[in-house]
């Protein structure tokens, strides 16, 4: 990937931050870390990606985005909102009681949201369901997951692996936001599910490990995934929970609280320094 | 003005109480524990927690294979992710065996507020209802929470309790309030309509009651914490003697506890029965205050609706 794509990238991704921490601050509630180490994986898929079109959110053969790990929806509502399928101020809406922007992903509500989903481990079960769909009708839409790696606790993660696989998804691409952290600690330290890689390699995925923060190797993983044949895609990306604000990094805290007025206006001017520095 | 304190509260500080004199009891969480307060326990007991992560349906069929140990466990979730994701296992590896496992499930209902729809349940003392055995006890208070949880130990069988995001008033004297599973209790007396309320609706009953006494109506409130086995004695006795019957649940009015009061009263005293309650619909994100409102899970509408069945009277 060129630098003039990597920074307009960067820039993206850096704007989905904000758009996400607005709506968090603005209600008081939500889950901010999550939606942090996502912003660069939501920026690829977006805006170098996926074919969507911001005036027929239903198109038919437009590619399909599932949230899985639904808690992190302030990231994806803000990639929405750059996108165009809304107006980028109503992020600042977020879980107000008449806000079209709920909590958790809401399909009915949500211009772009492709699959309700905050009860985790049923949305990449939807993606497979979405991915089988492509297969029996034909069509070539390709279907993107994004997990939790403390939603691959979930049962039903590996339910839907085995589904996926045995019905040779190839369509289906599930990155993993392996940051490490959920709402009790650390992943290894709560119940370990690591080696996530050799897992879904024995449930018969095609598996790559990137460093989910570096946008070539997000793009090889996505190139990598529509080249392999008979076998959906399993992108392990490693990442820091709160990637960006530094008080936010790597503290399983910053899951699911808000920022006050003075954190905020720190993580706004940390983000912005880091605009102006590209 | 009272006191206010979420139940979640009380359950965490019962856990820590109680599990001072029984060592046998154990705790597990789905990575929700701070969210739960199964981490008072988890921080006073830290040999007899477990954290099994975020898989809800292992975990109660965990419980239900240390229960057959002669342990007592109890496992935690919100209400969603316990009542509606592990429903099944709750059915078939603890209610069917019927094992000694207790079920502690926070952010019931619509107050849990911002996380909306997904996380907001409404269903739970529908699906529990149905299982046989099963006791399911909705606490109105911090009192009667930690009451609920000290009945449950005492308890041999499968346990289902029903606790709040929310801080709610307290409404009873912990030194002299006695709780009994499958005793319903009379918060005040009145002969023109009774008010059958449940967990935070309460309170609420009791400020109908004053709005309806301003209107020169006599209600009656009853408070139902245990939705099974349902205390039919006093809501027959109610039907009988008031002639007309509102319930009030934070839950959908399918299900809970305005069916099984409707069942009771059908087949036991008929009078009109009115529900007050989600109206068969999915919950949303908001604050609380708002949501109650935009639900009618309000002592105005709770009056509104004692009104509508006393003017169905035969
Ligand atoms: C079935 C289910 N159980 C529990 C929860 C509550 N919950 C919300 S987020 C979360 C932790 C998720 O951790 P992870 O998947 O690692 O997400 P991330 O670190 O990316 O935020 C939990 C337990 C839920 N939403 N769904
Ligand atoms: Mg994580």
């Amino acid at each position: 990937m060129d630098q003039a794509k990597i920074k307009e990238l960067s820039k993206i991704s850096a704007e989905i931050k904000l758009g996400a921490l607005e709506g968090v601050f603005s209600a008081q509630s939500g889950h901010p870390g999550g939606s942090l180490s996502i912003s660069d994986v939501l920026a690829y898929l977006y805006f170098n990606e996926m074919r969507v079109d911001v005036n027929n959110p239903q198109w038919e053969d437009r590619d399909r985005f599932v949230l899985s790990k639904g808690h992190t929806a302030p990231g994806l509502y803000a990639a929405l909102a750059l996108k165009g399928f809304f107006p980028r101020e109503d992020l600042k809406t977020l879980r107000q009681i008449d806000s079209y922007l709920q909590g958790h992903p809401d399909m009915k509500h949500t211009p772009g949201v492709d699959m309700t989903s905050g009860s985790l481990g049923l949305g990449i079960s939807a993606a497979c369901g979405m991915a089988l769909s492509g297969k029996i009708r034909n069509k070539d839409y390709r279907v993107y997951a994004v997990l939790g790696d403390g939603e691959s606790e979930e049962g039903q993660v590996w339910e839907a692996a085995m589904f996926a696989a045995h019905k040779k998804l190839d369509n289906l691409t599930a990155f993993i936001d392996w940051n490490g952290l959920q709402i009790d600690g650390a992943i290894v330290d709560v119940v370990n599910p690591t080696p996530l890689d050799e897992k879904f390699r024995a449930f018969g995925w095609n598996v790559i490990m990137i460093n989910g923060h570096d946008f070539n190797e997000i793009e090889a993983a996505v190139a990598n995934a529509k080249a392999t044949k008979g076998k959906p895609t399993a992108v392990i990306m490693q990442t820091v929970k709160g990637k960006g604000v530094s008080f936010m990094e790597n503290q399983a805290k910053w899951h699911g609280s808000a920022p006050k007025q003075e954190q905020y206006e720190q993580a706004v001017a940390e983000i912005n320094a880091y605009i102006a520095s590209l | 003005m009272a006191d206010k304190i979420a139940t979640r509260e009380a359950y965490g500080d019962a856990l820590v109480e109680f599990g001072a004199k029984y060592e046998n009891i154990i705790v597990f969480d789905a990575d929700l524990a701070e969210a739960t307060k199964t981490c008072k326990f988890k921080k006073a007991y830290p040999d007899r927690f477990f954290d099994c992560g975020i898989a809800e349906g292992n975990m109660v069929s965990v419980a239900a294979g240390v229960a057959t140990t002669g342990m007592i466990p109890f496992c935690s979730s919100f209400a969603m992710f316990t009542a509606g994701r592990a429903f099944e296992p709750i059915r078939n590896a603890i209610g069917y065996p019927h094992l000694n496992v207790k079920i502690g499930a926070t952010h019931a209902g619509i107050t849990v507020g911002e996380d909306g729809a997904t996380h907001q349940c409404l269903e739970d003392l529908g699906t529990m209802r149905t299982i046989p055995g099963m006791v399911i006890l909705n606490p109105a208070d911090a009192v009667e929470a930690r009451a609920a949880v000290e009945a449950a130990i005492n308890y041999v069988g499968p346990v289902y309790m029903r606790f709040g995001r929310a801080a709610v008033p307290v409404l009873f004297d912990k030194e002299t309030y006695k709780f009994e599973i499958g005793k319903g209790i009379q918060m005040a007396e009145g002969k023109d309509v009774t008010l059958v309320a449940t967990g935070i609706m309460v309170s609420m009953a009791l400020e109908a009651k004053e709005l309806l006494k301003a209107e020169g109506i006599d209600a009656r409130v009853i408070n139902i914490s245990t939705i099974k086995p349902l205390d039919k004695e006093i809501i027959l006795r109610a039907a009988a003697e008031t002639g007309a019957i509102v319930t009030a649940e934070e839950h959908n009015i399918i299900g809970g506890l305005g069916s099984a009061v409707a069942e009771a009263v059908c087949e036991g005293c008929p009078v009109p029965v009115v529900r007050v309650g989600v109206e068969d619909t999915f919950g949303r994100s908001g604050k609380v205050p708002p949501l109650l409102e935009y639900y009618g899970l309000t002592p105005a509408n709770i009056a509104a609706k004692a009104k509508l069945a006393i003017s169905l009277k035969k």
